[in-house]
């Protein structure tokens, strides 16, 4: 329980890096969950990350099980109101003078300026994750493989990632 | 209570992207809004922290019923995903050690990389326009993975001359700074 302060600070902090998407504080959410605070393994975070994408509804519910294993339910609520909170906060006022400031021609320039920092901080996040996941030529296959049949065909990349649990199971079963 | 149903229906039932489900769901079934007002919410959400889904619902709840809306939204759409993961964690807890489950993990581990990947190739494709984009994505991802600077940093550092290199130029603009 004395854990919750912790808890809320950090993922208060990171919710505002996640410019882009939720990978964008990848690195962050990895120096502080595994290194600082120690409440998980890299391993734990990356397979907490991907099994995430299988879930419904926004892709950052990974969160979720790190507050639950810190502090159980009451950690899990935590977990989720400071990262969801003071975001939507955020959003609800900029939403409301977003129109008011059409004519402010920094907006633009705002909006240009951060759309090629935001996916240099995705990319940042995903080589993270990749250190991690990606470990032997078979699992860069395993990745390769989604990327391509991904950026080739219209599939729901849900069932790429179970398509990847089918194989990890094949391939890496006896080791 | 019809927005809380709405989003929460959209929570429960999108796997993969959300972005189509949100969309399919918001502007075809529901008619809350049009395809332009969407993607108007669409480039707001992106611009700002946090999740596009999580954006969309407050800024779209907050159009249809104020800050009631908003709140209905968000935790109608975070609601299905939150109670799965938590089962998921308690699950992985106990059998997070067995060997058929760590060769699935790797397996599901691997394949988000490459989705991950082929997420930012694909918004790659549809906003960077110029060299100069793609010098500040560089720029962006050695900052953050080579000299280890902190994400806030990055952002801040990197974000304001990015801005600055899109700084407005026309005449009102001149005059304004």
């Amino acid at each position: 329980m004395k854990q919750l302060p912790a808890l809320a600070r950090v993922f208060a902090y990171v919710s505002f890096l996640t410019v882009g998407g939720g990978m964008a504080a990848f690195p962050e959410l990895k120096t502080l969950t595994v290194d600082v605070h120690q409440w998980l393994t890299i391993q734990q975070l990356i397979h907490l990350y991907s099994v995430g994408q299988l879930a419904p509804g926004p892709k950052m519910m990974m969160i979720v099980p790190i507050g639950a294993w810190v502090a159980g339910v009451a950690g899990a609520v935590v977990v989720l109101l400071a990262f969801y909170g003071p975001t939507a906060l955020l959003t609800l006022i900029v939403g409301r003078v977003w129109n008011r400031l059409a004519e402010w021609p920094w907006r633009t320039s705002i909006q240009k300026g951060l759309a090629p920092v935001s996916i240099g901080l995705l990319l940042a996040g995903s080589l993270t994750m990749a250190k991690g996941a990606v470990t032997n030529w078979m699992t860069a296959l395993i990745a390769l493989a989604a990327l391509v049949i991904l950026l080739r065909r219209p599939v729901n990349p849900a069932i790429l990632v179970l398509g990847g649990a089918v194989v990890g199971v094949l391939l890496f079963r006896i080791s | 209570m019809e927005i809380f149903n709405g989003f929460l229906l959209i929570g429960a039932t999108s796997f993969g992207n959300i972005v189509p489900y949100l969309r399919d769901g918001l502007v075809t079934k529901r008619g809350w809004i049009d395809d332009n007002g969407f993607i108007e919410l669409m480039s707001i959400s992106e611009t700002l922290p946090g999740l596009n889904a999580t954006n969309i619902a407050v800024l779209l709840g907050d159009r249809l019923q104020g800050v009631a809306g908003s709140i209905a939204a968000l935790v109608g759409v975070c609601l299905p995903g939150a109670v799965v993961m938590y089962l998921a964690g308690i699950a992985y807890h106990i059998h997070g050690d067995r060997p058929f489950v760590t060769a699935m993990l790797k397996g599901v581990a691997a394949a988000s990389t490459g989705l991950v990947l082929a997420t930012i190739v694909q918004l790659g494709q549809k906003s960077l326009t110029g060299i100069a984009d793609f010098v500040l994505v560089v720029v962006t991802v050695v900052a953050v993975n080579r000299l280890h600077l902190s994400v806030p940093y990055a952002l801040l550092g990197v974000g304001s001359v990015a801005i600055l290199w899109y700084r407005p130029r026309n005449e009102t603009s001149t005059r304004r700074s």
